[in-house]
């Protein structure tokens, strides 16, 4: 007991805040440092569908997105799904030519281990991601992450 | 006139910057489930002719009303696929010499679960699970099913090093031991999960 109140005689009552703007500025250093500044739209519907079996990829430089889904300005795009690479949406034989593109951007060595994620929307039917992933194959961009979110398991 | 900058509108600059942060960031997710595509096709090929036995192959086809038709079976949801995959890959109804000499590897929590069927698969390396989806198939279903697929295997895998499928997964290929812990699980029992082309039926 003599412990606290020795403590109490000598604090003053108030807490010493002036570390609070150090602690302040970890916490925004931390999330300074761990933002990506999204550098494109998407265009497209992003309802992730759920799953359990996820894994995580290692090399993100490999990793090249697509998006499907409706588009969001159904008036310009209509209401069929479409296919989002880079800024832009494209249509399925134009895929080819973007997965040389992304390609090109990896160094040499890594350039058959190329990955695509494919961020597909809920609603999405197979039709057009089965297209895409014809055009993936002649692209041969193997190599293809289905995008999901971790479900809660329910037991 | 003290000589010092008054320092006490810090914290709140740093916390204003602070939330605009929190706001705008989107903390990247790279998770999702992994599918190696088959290589393109050459036209001037003829595809390859296999025979496979029926037993040996676990249909799954989705049709574009998101039903589903388990070897023959019709089924509502795909809750529970992964418990049928599992009994039809660890089947083991006709082993040859080498599947008997995995299945004597195996630990005995696995070899119990080996129900030696005639009409299920003959052992885990000629085991195939076919996903036929048609064009109407919605992809979250779709997913739902290989997602039970993945999971069977991801469960057999890591019951045989003694983890659970969550730690297995997790393993990656950075260093020399989780490495082969990695291939322990995969060794003899590949993952065949082929995913047929959709049909056209009643799709867009």
């Amino acid at each position: 007991m003599s412990k606290f109140r020795k403590k109490k005689l000598g604090g003053s009552d108030q807490i010493n805040t002036s570390a609070l703007p150090d602690i302040i500025f970890m916490l925004l250093f931390f999330f300074m440092v761990t933002t990506v500044l999204r550098e494109q739209d998407v265009l497209v519907d992003q309802r992730i569908p759920q799953s359990t079996q996820l894994q995580k990829l290692q090399n993100k430089t490999l990793i090249s997105y697509i998006f499907i889904g409706k588009p969001k300005n159904t008036s310009l795009y209509g209401s069929e799904p479409r296919v989002q690479a880079n800024d832009v949406l494209i249509s399925s034989p134009e895929i080819v030519q973007w997965v040389n593109q992304e390609r090109d951007k990896l160094p040499e060595a890594d350039r058959q281990s190329i990955t695509i994620s494919m961020k597909v929307d809920k609603e999405v039917k197979m039709g057009p991601i089965s297209d895409v992933q014809t055009e993936l194959r002649n692209a041969d961009a193997r190599k293809v992450l289905y995008a999901s979110t971790k479900k809660t398991e329910e037991n | 006139m003290s000589n010092e900058i008054n320092a006490g509108s810090m914290a709140d600059i740093a916390f204003l910057l602070l939330i605009f942060f929190l706001v705008t960031t989107t903390i990247a997710s790279d998770k999702g489930i992994l599918n190696f595509l088959p290589p393109k096709q050459d036209p001037n090929v003829p595809q390859p002719d296999i025979k496979k036995n029926e037993r040996n192959i676990f249909n799954v086809l989705i049709n574009a009303n998101n039903d589903l038709l388990v070897e023959g079976e019709y089924r509502r949801k795909a809750e529970g696929l992964d418990k049928d995959f599992k009994d039809f890959i660890m089947n083991f109804g006709a082993p040859d010499e080498e599947a008997v000499a995995l299945f004597n590897s195996l630990p005995a929590s696995l070899q119990a679960q080996a129900q030696r069927k005639p009409d299920s698969s003959d052992h885990p390396g000629e085991a195939v699970i076919s996903i036929k989806t048609n064009r109407g198939t919605s992809y979250a279903v779709f997913l739902e099913v290989f997602d039970n697929a993945k999971r069977a295997y991801f469960s057999v895998y890591a019951e045989r090093v003694g983890l659970t499928p969550d730690e297995y997964r997790a393993l990656t290929d950075d260093d020399e031991a989780s490495k082969a812990l990695q291939n322990k699980g995969k060794e003899g029992i590949p993952m065949a999960i082929s995913i047929a082309e959709p049909d056209k039926m009643g799709g867009n």
